[in-house]
């Protein structure tokens, strides 16, 4: 092909020819092998805490959920996770309990009631909250949270509010379910507070101004606007909080006390799913005990899994109901 | 531009052509005063929205505010009830007195004059609910639970929507068209029995047929409630109010631009037979 040829050929149909370009194929490698590895990386530590698993769970059997015991001595070793799994759900859905209405009230604050100058040092304050490592809080759980709790807190509540069995006899170690419940609450505070706040920042100016003009006060249009519009993101930020808080360990294990035993008494040690896997796990001897501390792990990454598929759950529902086209008859 | 003033009467060719299905408005003496407005200004800021302007609007009459954009038209029909107060650093100066009480008074309750002073607003804004509830959650919060059906019905009966929605009245508000939801935001206004409707803008965001659906209820309307409507649509202007209050940008001693009360009058007499001559340029099509 002479090279007049080519100029009439290019000149006729200029755009022909497809070049593979360097640029875009690294960057498609790149993307694709980070996303691939991410994947994967899900893949292999299910798979390697199932297997880990293995032992213990042909041992005991599905007995080992339901079992109330942790006893590593050698030659009489049973294991069960059921105070622990009672451990974290009773700390984590308190702590949620207690963050919701002040994460809550620390939202409307900053978006709609302080006066625009603090709101955002305040709002940088909160967030500082959230950078704390957990290790510190758990710290000064001990240090300075536990005491006052044991010696304050706990015997008034116990005397004003005893006979409901949440509240029973403070146990003098100074460690308790209840001291882990206000660590957690101060941990999933923030972010839980600070999603909030976008989500109300999110409501349109026009749909408050809407109630106002009503001549509805500033609650009532907080309580039938700014709430229902954010509510589907509200219960995916609380859900969100709920798995840190399941997910804690170092500071719980800091404050909690230990414990292999289920009762309602808030004031008494207890231990989670992360906080015997942190206590435990260095100090395991037999196979059997490491099997069983994966097992622990493994009902963690199942809770974790079902916390997470349900926020995202609800964020999308409540995505289509903003939109309205699907109530469309 | 080397018109008289005085034959403006003789040379203006209005671009806008005056409805004549108006009745004719009694004398202004006669006519019971909602507002009187007296050296209303306002800013944001250090910046001036509008200067000095005092103006009456009368009962059960559709009072149009026309004029530029950035005139202050809605910075005027917001001070009606308060509705600036939203709003970080605005300051307003003057008198607002509503059946003779000072509505900027510092012992106001602006809740309370919003509950009488009700407003709908440039687009379209229902509650993320459904259409009854859009309807009965102002009722309900302001505890006129008796009769909540027949309350809503009305309601939207009188904002020409009933028919258009009473088989799915459990259905999203977000679901209905725009114009439709322009209506139901003006059922949700006069279902408070409010006194005085303000509307800024309200059909700017909707089509010409959507329009036309607003424009007859505000026709409709003003036999129960007094209308103040900010529109940018001269044409709108022409065909509802009564009574039209031309706005303009002047600027000021120090260089600053602020709205200002240029002519109020008839609405016929604006668009035919202006005072002045801003207005004539502006009705004419030569500005704005």
């Amino acid at each position: 092909m002479s090279s007049a040829d080519l100029t009439t050929d290019v000149a006729r149909r200029p755009f022909t020819g497809r070049r593979a370009r360097l640029g875009d194929l690294v960057l498609e490698g790149v993307a694709g092998a980070a996303a691939l590895a991410a994947c994967a990386l899900v893949g292999l530590i299910a798979w390697k805490i199932v297997d880990g698993a293995r032992l213990s769970l042909s041992t005991f059997g599905p007995g080992f959920v339901t079992r109330i015991a942790w006893n590593p001595v050698a030659g009489r070793e049973v294991y069960g996770a059921a105070s622990f799994l009672f451990g974290t759900a009773i700390t984590s859905l308190a702590a949620l309990l207690l963050a919701a209405p002040l994460a809550m009230g620390i939202a409307l604050f900053l978006t709609e009631l302080a006066p625009r100058a603090i709101r955002g040092p305040v709002t940088a304050l909160v967030e500082t909250l959230a950078a704390i490592p957990s290790v510190v809080i758990g710290l000064w759980g001990i240090l300075v949270l536990g005491p006052q709790l044991r010696l304050h807190i706990e015997p008034w509540l116990h005397s004003t509010l005893g006979f409901i069995p949440l509240f029973g006899t403070p146990s003098p170690a100074g460690a308790s379910i209840f001291t882990a419940v206000v660590v957690l609450t101060i941990m999933i505070l923030p972010i839980v507070a600070s999603i909030s706040r976008e989500l109300f920042l999110g409501v349109p100016q026009e749909l408050k101004e809407g109630a106002l003009a009503l001549g509805t006060t500033r609650w009532e249009m907080v309580r039938g606007v700014v709430l229902p519009y954010a509510r589907g993101g509200i219960a995916a930020a609380l859900i969100l909080g709920l798995g840190r808080a399941i997910g804690e360990a170092i500071a719980v294990t800091q404050v909690i006390g230990g414990g292999v035993f289920i009762h309602w008494n808030l004031f008494d040690g207890g231990d989670t799913l992360a906080s015997k896997i942190a206590a435990e796990y260095q100090g395991a001897t037999s196979k059997l005990q490491i099997s069983s501390l994966i097992s622990l792990a493994l009902i963690l990454l199942v809770f974790s899994l079902v916390v997470n598929l349900l926020a995202q759950w609800i964020v999308r529902r409540a995505a289509r109901s903003h939109g309205g086209g699907t109530v469309r008859p | 531009m080397t018109k008289e003033p005085e034959d403006v009467s003789t040379t203006i060719e209005p671009t806008v052509r005056v409805e004549t299905r108006r009745q004719p408005m009694p004398p202004r003496e006669r006519l019971e005063r909602v507002f009187q407005i007296e050296n209303l200004t306002a800013s944001y800021g250090p910046k001036p929205a509008i200067r000095n302007v005092s103006l009456d609007v009368y009962k059960n009459l559709v009072t149009a505010i026309i004029g530029p954009s950035g005139c202050g038209k809605s910075t005027f029909i917001r001070c009606l009830n308060r509705m600036n107060d939203l709003i970080p650093h605005f300051r307003q100066t003057g008198t607002i007195r509503y059946h003779g009480q000072d509505i900027l008074a510092r012992d106001v309750d602006p809740v309370a004059v919003r509950r009488t002073i009700g407003m709908v607003f440039q687009r379209p804004n229902p509650f993320p609910k459904s259409i009854y509830d859009n309807v009965a959650w102002g009722l309900k919060v302001l505890g006129m639970r008796d009769d909540l059906d027949g309350r809503v019905e009305r309601a939207l009966t009188q904002a020409a929507l009933w028919d258009e929605v009473k088989d799915r009245l459990k259905a999203s508000a977000l679901s209905l068209s725009g114009g439709q939801q322009q209506r139901l935001c003006i059922a949700r206004a006069i279902a408070v029995e409010p006194d005085v409707v303000l509307m800024d803008e309200p059909a700017s965001a909707l089509d010409p047929i959507a329009t036309q659906a607003i424009e007859q209820l505000m026709h409709d309307l003003k036999r129960s409630y007094s209308i103040v409507i900010v529109t940018h649509n001269m044409q709108q202007a022409a065909r509802v109010a009564d009574m039209t209050a031309f706005f303009s940008i002047s600027t000021g001693e120090e260089g600053e631009r602020f709205g200002e009360l240029v002519e109020y009058d008839a609405t016929e007499k604006i668009f035919t037979a202006p005072a002045d001559r801003r207005t004539e340029d502006y009705v004419t099509g030569r500005f704005g």
